[in-house]
């Protein structure tokens, strides 16, 4: 194999674990925020990127234009599907970790349901887009465009967490739930506001990967099955209650991805990231970058 | 919760542990009534479709009962049960077509394996805990639906097909009745129901729905928390891989993404949830409602393309997991009387 190959298959992958780094953003703020694993977050994304299939087809604009739109409309989403199913969630007495496991996979059913029912099983595509089909050479080295977008995006959405964590007094606000929920009520910060705002972030962040992964992925009711175990095992890999874990641990899956596909065979491409993942899980429970 | 101190009056004690056994003996005169009843079923419901939604019904009652072993008596929450079932599958399907193994030892071979599967599985993934533990259980079942899916010796994505021979107990392969499955199913539902009794009453049993509710207290006091888990997860997969053995004679073809897919994963946990897990009957009563239902929606709404059998499975679940966490048979008073999660 010759340099510019493995460089290719290395660069590839980056690209494609900055984009997953992103879809498992949104799982692990929620995380980190109140302990509650949301197994519809697949479905969140399919729901996303139907969205952006149908805006597109209505507007005639293109992606990158809509993708705003979509990520204000997933936010709203995200808060209502905490107004509305999650609160009473949390307010269960028994056996609350399996009440959370069932109804958020529930969810996640009901949405892909619909979906069938509405669109049909057919795999549909968004046609010609600014940026899909297209490809950048570096060096030799050729890129797909619609995954280097993506890749920036995603580095300048990091960013923006970076900042909104830090520096705003939601992020104070967060951090502060997140460390003791009970106490923060006492100096005034509203628990389930805090909470709704989360899921509202989580959802935005994965609207943004599902806009960017519908301009070069296949969109079907049943898409987010095909990326959920990705984003689980990313969040995983990378800690559960770290949001910059999630950065480094897309980039190792990426990266692992793309060396398995080449190595092995590309059908065996995702054994290879579920390999490590258990491996690393079997030595480190928490994780990567996790702390308990 | 009561606390038994030592030199306390202990007429109350016994009196418990009377009400206790006198109420496993009821359990197990009401399961002798289903049984003959669901012994004459067939009689009266001759239909060949009807027969083998009954088939089925009583597979899922089965598998989701195995479930209920490590899901609800343990508290381990899988949603990678799929392993098993399709490691059951294949087993009985390769030891026939290549040993020339009947199916009935063929079966439980399969069976021993996954239990093995099961230790090996347990060994590393019994160190997570909670929600880690369930997300690593769908990644390994995952990962053998890939594998399976590239295996050109086991048939690969085609899959196999069982060999056709002629009517026979010894093979179990019936080319027209499905009586002679039904009788099997029924029997295999009873056997896990049975079974799962022995464990209720068991010190094992006490042990595992200690686990459950307090892995720490229990760990406090003498309970091995890692060998409680694995032996329910050994128990649990063993007879898993007998359903997946029966399923794979029963439709007489398998490949990877029918029996290791996620939607068989899903169907054997979704009954026992809805019924209530932990419990004898929790299993039974939501199989009893989900399979039939899953199979009207598939047939009458218009194929499974709709979706209509996930929007009401979802639906059930989010409601019986929202509204009535313990399941559909805290519904019925008398069975009130075991419920370990009540608070």
């Amino acid at each position: 194999m010759t340099f510019e190959a493995v460089l290719q298959v290395l660069l590839s992958g980056l690209l494609m674990g900055l984009i997953y780094a992103l879809m498992a953003a949104g799982l692990s703020l929620i995380f980190g925020l109140m302990d509650v694993v949301n197994f519809a977050h697949g479905e969140f994304l399919m729901v996303a990127m139907y969205l952006m299939f149908g805006l597109t087809l209505v507007t005639g604009l293109d992606p990158l234009v809509l993708t705003p739109i979509v990520v204000v409309c997933m936010f709203l989403f995200g808060a209502g599907v905490y107004l509305g199913i999650i609160r009473f969630v949390m307010r269960a007495k028994a056996n609350q970790g399996m009440v959370q496991v069932f109804v958020t996979f529930g969810l996640g059913l009901v949405l892909m349901g619909l979906a069938q029912s509405f669109f049909s099983p057919d795999y549909r595509s968004i046609g010609d887009t600014w940026v899909g089909g297209k490809s950048v050479s570096l060096f030799g080295i050729y890129l797909p465009l619609p995954q280097v977008v993506g890749a920036l995006v995603s580095i300048v959405a990091f960013l923006v967490i970076w900042l909104a964590i830090n520096r705003t007094d939601f992020g104070k606000a967060l951090e502060a739930t997140r460390e003791d929920a009970g106490a923060v009520s006492l100096v005034g910060i509203d628990k389930n506001r805090v909470f709704a705002l989360g899921w509202g972030y989580g959802s935005a962040l994965v609207g943004l990967a599902g806009s960017i992964i519908a301009i070069f992925f296949y969109i079907y009711p049943s898409v987010g099955a095909s990326f959920i175990l990705i984003a689980f095992v990313t969040v995983a890999l990378g800690g559960f209650r770290s949001v910059y874990g999630a950065l480094a641990a897309g980039i190792i899956v990426g990266l692992v991805e793309a060396s398995t596909a080449i190595l092995l065979t590309p059908a065996l491409k995702s054994l290879g990231v579920y390999a490590v993942y258990l491996a690393v899980v079997v030595f480190r429970p928490r994780g990567l970058f996790g702390s308990i | 919760m009561q606390t038994i101190a030592p030199g306390a009056d202990s007429s109350h004690v016994s009196k418990y542990a009377t009400r206790a056994l006198q109420h496993r003996r009821h359990q197990l005169i009401i399961v002798s009534c289903v049984a003959a009843l669901m012994a004459c079923v067939p009689l009266v419901i001759t239909d060949i479709y009807a027969q083998n939604i009954l088939v089925l019904t009583l597979l899922y009652v089965s598998l989701s009962q195995s479930w209920n072993i490590l899901g609800g008596y343990c508290g381990q929450i899988s949603l990678g049960h799929a392993v098993y079932f399709g490691i059951g599958a294949y087993s009985t399907v390769i030891f026939y077509m290549v040993g020339g193994v009947i199916p009935w030892i063929g079966m439980f071979c399969g069976a021993a394996l996954a239990g093995c599967v099961a230790l090996a599985l347990g060994y590393f993934c019994f160190r997570l805990a909670g929600h880690y533990y369930t997300i690593a259980t769908i990644v390994v079942a995952e990962a053998a639906l890939v594998l399976f899916l590239n295996w050109e010796w086991a048939g690969a994505a085609l899959g196999l097909q069982v060999p056709f021979g002629s009517d026979s107990w010894k093979t179990l392969q019936f080319g027209r009745s499905k009586l002679p499955y039904y009788y099997f199913v029924l029997a295999l539902a009873l056997s896990t129901w049975l079974v799962t009794w022995l464990i209720e009453g068991a010190r094992w049993g006490y042990w595992w729905r200690a686990v459950k509710d307090d892995a720490e207290a229990a760990g406090s006091l003498g309970v091995s928390i890692f060998r409680s888990k694995m032996a329910a997860s050994a128990i649990s997969a063993f007879f898993t891989a007998i359903g997946g053995g029966f399923y794979a004679l029963f439709v007489s073809y398998i490949d990877p993404q029918s029996v290791f897919g996620f939607q068989i994963s899903l169907l054997i946990a979704l009954p026992a949830v809805l019924g209530g897990i932990g419990t004898l009957w929790g299993p039974a009563v939501g199989a009893i409602l989900l399979i039939p239902i899953g199979e009207a929606t598939r047939s009458y709404v218009g194929g499974s393309g709709t979706g209509t059998h996930l929007i009401v499975y979802g639906t059930l679940v989010m409601i019986v997991a929202l509204l009535r966490p313990q399941g559909l048979v805290s519904l019925f008073g008398p069975m009130r009387f075991f419920k370990t999660q009540k608070q």
